[in-house]
């Protein structure tokens, strides 16, 4: 089998039986992006360099007989929001083109400490801001089963990446589904963990209350190897809460009680809740049926289903965007010119460096939410706007508790549709919020969420679903995640080459 | 809710933007179309509800306040836009004459 056809997983314990080297690994994945990189445009920036040296240092600790992570050597792309020293970090903005961040973000520090070897940058929607990698100042990101289409975002260059076997597994950021959707549109699966369940130091803030660093890949196992070494308290991020990190070598030991990686294992006592009303609103047929049959195979494996309703559904898109765009605008209001980011050269006193550089130094939509946001918190609209949303907030977190109380996990598609045309929404910002409507409740909610193929569209394209379960249950949706992915194959299936579709 | 042009140029005052007529014409549309969605809120009876800025309860955990970092004058000046020296080149922040501070 190609290296490029392996699960990350699978190139790790290659690596580690030393029948591949840490350099060829790197060596295979950064001559692909050579070649083939420019068609999906995945990456910002890609660290040959810098990953040859990082691969050659954590061979010599492999041969020393470290005990690493079981990623240790294994290639990964990390979302340009994410700071590596010395490493240009851009967030994909004008703002930020020359920014060479002094200090590692701490999921980059631990991935260096579990052995891992950095390829690249990927491209994202400007500040994560957007559902389509189209907003990015280094120009769009290609869907790499359909080139006209958008590979989702705002992690499109992570999931692109993946998709074009440009990387085995990436870090991505989601704030109100950024990595789930990506996911969906490329047939990937994608973890979003529950909020402060890894630390956000080094993360560039989007909405504080809401990001959360997460992993993306080809399966489940993958994703939830990679959780482990970002995952963990750390006292550089306030927010970052005092749990253990996730334990994979745990979960791989509890799976093989069960018959781990067979197609035996089941999902016996499993309550899984489907909210009926998700599939009732301006949901694509295709997208409804193929959820709801993966919902079969779930029963089929042994999880009792049952549909419920979940209150408040549509009050969450406008909820979602009231705080997001708030706190965008408080967390932007940084970029003025001063210590780093884009200057002007137009600007004649302090005050016209301020309004010149982030006049020209962010994009559309970026302003879009920065006016929004600073609209919302303004005296006289504060209470009908932002305090309102912060009490539906309450509403919506309080109906998901409610759920939890009689189900192990919830049921939800992903995105209402297939990936779309390129161009085919930008022009429309409501309509590309209002398409956010099933992944913002999870971040509102603070919800843990893994996100993986289950099919596809009569026009070839990738669909996703989600299974969403209450803070801290990641090893139950794991858990279920693989057992469907040991049972089913669409997760295994890639793009034909030069996009076509399935 | 109704945007006026004058609530455009305060917004913009507030995020400190400077649109052009072509902006501000385009962000007049997009925040009422937005705006007008996101009163949809007002149909849920929120009173007495707690307003959530956090997902949990739990407190924040601060730090000692030790100093952790090394001192990294460089790698923080190779970021700025001006230089002066061992400095942030910025404009003068303080009266200059003849020209008031706004």
């Amino acid at each position: 089998m190609e290296i490029r056809d392996m699960t990350a997983l699978e190139i790790g314990d290659k690596i580690k039986k030393r029948e591949l080297s840490c350099r060829e690994a790197a060596g295979d994945y950064l001559d692909a992006i050579r070649n083939e990189g420019q068609t999906v445009n995945a990456y910002i920036t890609v660290m040959e360099e810098e990953a040859y040296r990082q691969a050659e240092a954590v061979q010599r600790r492999i041969d020393q007989g470290e005990d690493l992570s079981p990623l240790a050597g294994v290639p990964i792309a990390v979302k340009d929001n994410i700071c590596t020293k010395g490493t240009k970090t851009t967030a994909a903005s004008k703002m930020l083109n020359n920014f060479i961040p002094p200090y590692d973000a701490t999921v980059i520090e631990r991935l260096y400490q579990g052995g891992a070897v950095i390829i690249g940058k990927t491209n994202l929607d400007e500040y994560a801001m957007g559902g389509s990698t189209e907003t990015s100042y280094y120009g769009i990101t290609r869907n790499p089963w359909d080139l006209d289409k958008v590979p989702g975002g705002s992690s499109g260059g992570s999931a692109a990446a993946i998709a074009a076997k440009l990387a085995p597994y990436a870090l991505g950021s989601d704030t109100g589904g950024s990595i789930r959707q990506p996911c969906a549109f490329c047939n990937l699966t994608g973890i979003k963990p529950t909020y402060g369940s890894v630390s956000r130091y080094g993360l560039m803030a989007y909405a504080s209350s809401l990001d959360q660093i997460g992993t993306m890949g080809r399966d489940v196992k993958d994703c939830a190897a990679a959780l482990a070494v970002i995952s963990g308290h750390d006292s550089k991020d306030s927010t970052s809460v005092m749990k253990n990190a996730f334990d994979f070598p745990k979960f791989v030991s509890s799976c093989a009680k069960d018959g781990a990686g067979s197609s035996d294992r089941k999902l016996a006592g499993l309550k899984i809740g489907v909210p009926k009303n998700y599939f009732d609103i301006g949901i694509s047929d295709e997208v409804k049926s193929t959820v709801l049959e993966a919902g079969k195979t779930f029963e089929m494996l042994g999880a009792t289903l049952e549909e419920f309703e979940i209150p408040a559904v549509e009050y969450a898109v406008p909820a979602y965007y009231i705080i997001a765009c708030a706190e965008a605008s408080s967390n932007l209001s940084r970029y003025d010119g001063i210590k780093y980011g884009y200057r002007s050269e137009q600007a004649k006193d302090l005050m016209e460096i301020f309004y010149q550089s982030r006049s020209e130094g962010f994009g559309k939509e970026v302003k879009r939410r920065i006016m929004l946001g600073s609209f919302v918190l303004s005296s006289g609209y504060f209470d009908a706007y932002y305090k309102k949303a912060l009490q539906v907030r309450g509403l919506i977190k309080r109906s998901f508790d409610e759920t939890f109380t009689k189900y192990d996990m919830i049921l939800s598609p992903v995105s209402p549709t297939t990936a779309y045309r390129i161009g085919g929404q930008i022009e429309d910002p409501l309509a590309m919020y209002l398409a956010d409507i099933y992944t913002v409740s999870v971040n509102l909610s603070g919800l843990p969420a893994v996100a993986l193929p289950c099919g596809f569209g009569s026009d070839g394209m990738p669909v996703g679903m989600q299974l969403i379960g209450k803070a801290f249950s990641e090893e139950v949706l794991i858990s279920a995640a693989d057992v469907y992915q040991n049972n089913t194959d669409y997760h295994k299936q890639s793009p034909v080459k030069g996009g076509q579709g399935k | 809710m109704k945007i006026t042009d004058d609530l455009i140029d305060y917004i913009g005052e507030l995020s400190r933007l400077k649109l052009s007529d072509e902006e501000k014409a385009g962000a007049k549309k997009d925040l009422t179309d937005i705006l007008n969605y996101m009163d949809k809120l007002n149909e849920l009876d929120t009173t007495g509800a707690k307003e959530m800025t956090h997902p949990f309860d739990e407190a924040n955990r601060f730090r000692n306040e030790d100093s952790i970092n090394d001192d990294q004058r460089e790698a923080m000046l190779q970021n700025a836009p001006g230089v002066k020296g061992d400095y942030f080149k910025v404009f003068k922040t303080v009266e200059q004459e003849g020209k008031e501070w706004k």
